[in-house]
């Protein structure tokens, strides 16, 4: 069953991308868009599909991806549907550390420093966040310092906004705040992608814990799970990969809810299942954005980021309104 | 050898004692029930016993090992733990559910043998979910969920099974429906620990009580060797009448002691 629903949300991910790819100011038809694929075609097919629009769907997929299956493992751990990067600080820490880099002019030593200082904001906030939650039983006081967490980290981001040295470093970092996939090249790719792709690894290896916790973490230890090392391997994947997904978009919000919430039914509320098509609707959901984005009339091209979030938001109030305690 | 045996056992919140040098064995096939009022400290010796809190003084040893000693796999093996805490986080099917008793064995929801299946529907079977498995666990009712965790315990075949407060909640129907349960697995060679509130059932379907009080074990013998009118003034602070012999208790409590 599982099997059919990961091919069916494949297929929709390769006509979503090849969507995409088709797409755009220069519109290009199936034909054309294969053979630049394919290294044919004419030169200027092939400089717009292989250095503007492929790093562009690939980074949306990657990153709503990355998003999705964070907020599916997060929502797993804390037995929570609304834990999510976003919600829970991650990302906005990740892009306070990032930005941070910038502003100090610390990434242009190597290129590798901007995606580690994203990783290294994602996975303070995710540990500081799992503290909290093995301390108290509270959803409420969870989300709350996930809030916290995600104000403090944007009155930061606004202070240095406020003492940027110059309009250029203000545009980047508004860039960094409000998320986009735009001008972004398969090196950017090379460059986040491993970080990526380890946090997803890891967060598979989480997914049978992730049963095992449905039934709450005193009967999941009584049945075997070691709490410990499930723990660290959920932080360490959802650091890794919302870190790595920050780094190349920004902060994207709401991905990490809205995919694993629409996903789950299809696969019959089993947290371990949902991993990978939660990971493949949140690519699907951030390539057809990222459609949308470039497709709508406006004369300044709107952020991902904020289409996601106008999206995202109220169906989070939704979930929160209409949660209930399962059983007891 | 005793399945569970524990000796001198302690633990403390703030310096002052929860559990408090307590050491009990559990015999092989039989129930023995852990009574004791509110607060008494059975949760926490139960916990402590199994190796789910490290104790600050004594041992606990399970099936012959030390049980600081055991992975949490390997404990899962050798004991089927029910807490009191039976919610579930998402509106899951029953028989996924019963199917996390065969975690220990390797199988989750995903990947399970033939042998885990053929033991999850005799699990179901004789716990009479018989219908139930597609439907999911929030539109059962308590009894049902009840017999649902059960279920996973079955399933996991594992020697032992200890339950906190398994009939909390149930209606009288469900609650001597568990306590049937409890004798089919000790007919089977299981043996069963369980923690209980309602005295008459205790005394009915126990073949041991471990009384405990303010932390300490303050008896622990058959119902009919322990549980008298001055006991039950002593630990729980109610009057009561206690009849009947060696087959049969009977126990009616009346009223708190003024």
């Amino acid at each position: 069953m599982n099997a059919r629903l990961i091919a069916t949300l494949i297929a929709i991910w390769l006509v979503a991308t090849l969507a995409a790819i088709a797409w755009g100011s220069v519109p290009l038809d199936l034909g054309r868009v294969l053979a630049a694929l394919g290294g044919l075609g004419s030169e200027g097919d092939r400089i717009v599909i292989w250095q503007i629009r492929l790093p562009r769907a690939l980074t949306a997929a990657l990153v709503g991806a990355a998003l999705g299956m964070s907020g599916a493992a997060l929502q797993g751990l804390l037995r929570n549907p609304l834990a999510e990067p976003g919600v829970l600080g991650v990302s906005a820490s990740a892009a306070l550390a990032a930005t941070t880099v910038l502003y100090l002019g610390l990434a242009t030593y190597h290129p590798l420093i901007l995606p580690a200082a994203a990783i290294a904001g994602a996975l303070a906030a995710t540990f500081i966040v799992a503290i909290a939650a093995f301390r108290t039983r509270s959803v409420v006081t969870l989300i709350l310092i996930g809030v916290g967490i995600s104000s403090f980290a944007a009155a930061l981001m606004a202070l240095m906004m406020n003492l940027a040295p110059n309009p250029f470093s203000l545009a980047d970092m508004v860039d960094w705040m409000l998320g986009s996939v735009a001008n972004r090249s398969l090196a950017d790719i090379a460059r986040s992608g491993p970080f990526l792709a380890v946090g997803i690894l890891i967060m598979l290896i989480s997914r049978r814990g992730l049963a095992a916790l449905s039934l709450g973490e005193e009967a999941a230890e009584g049945i075997g799970l070691d709490l410990k090392r499930q723990r660290l391997l959920v932080i360490m994947g959802a650091g890794l990969a919302t870190g790595a997904a920050v780094a190349l978009a920004g902060t994207i919000g709401f991905v990490g809810i809205v995919a694993p919430h629409l996903i789950r039914p299809a696969v019959r509320h089993d947290p371990a299942r949902l991993l990978i098509p939660a990971a493949l609707l949140g690519a699907i959901i951030l390539v057809v954005a990222d459609i949308g984005v470039r497709l709508l009339p406006t004369d300044t091209e709107l952020k991902l980021g904020v289409v996601a979030a106008l999206v995202g938001a109220p169906i989070f109030i939704s979930i929160a309104a209409r949660r209930r305690r399962v059983g007891t | 050898m005793s399945i569970l045996s524990a000796r001198n056992l302690s633990y403390c919140v703030d310096g002052r004692p929860l559990v408090d040098g307590a050491s009990f064995s559990l015999r092989e096939g039989e129930r023995t029930f852990l009574i004791g009022p509110n607060g008494a400290g059975k949760t926490t010796l139960v916990r402590l016993a199994l190796g789910l809190l490290p104790s600050a003084s004594g041992t606990a040893m399970l099936g012959g090992t030390d049980v600081s000693r055991l992975s949490p796999v390997e404990r899962a093996r050798r004991v089927a733990y029910l807490p009191q805490d039976r919610s579930l986080a998402w509106p899951q099917p029953v028989r996924d559910v019963v199917a996390l008793g065969r975690f220990a064995h390797g199988g989750g929801t995903g990947r399970l043998t033939a042998d885990d299946r053929a033991m999850i529907d005799r699990a179901m079977k004789d716990c009479g979910l018989d219908g139930l498995e597609d439907r999911a666990i929030d539109t059962l009712s308590g009894g049902e969920r009840a017999r649902v965790h059960m279920a996973r315990a079955f399933a996991s075949a594992a020697p032992l099974l200890v339950a906190d407060e398994p009939i909390a909640a149930l209606d009288p129907r469900y609650q001597h429906e568990l306590m049937h349960l409890f004798l089919r697995l000790t007919e089977g060679g299981r043996t069963v620990l369980a923690i209980v509130h309602d005295l008459a059932l205790a005394a009915r379907y126990a073949d041991r009580l471990i009384w405990m009080q303010a932390g300490r074990i303050v008896a622990d013998g058959p119902p009919h060797a322990t549980m008298t009118a001055d006991r039950l003034r002593d630990v729980f602070g109610v009057k009561a009448h206690v009849s009947g012999d060696e087959n049969a208790i009977h126990v009616e409590i009346t009223g708190p002691i003024a």
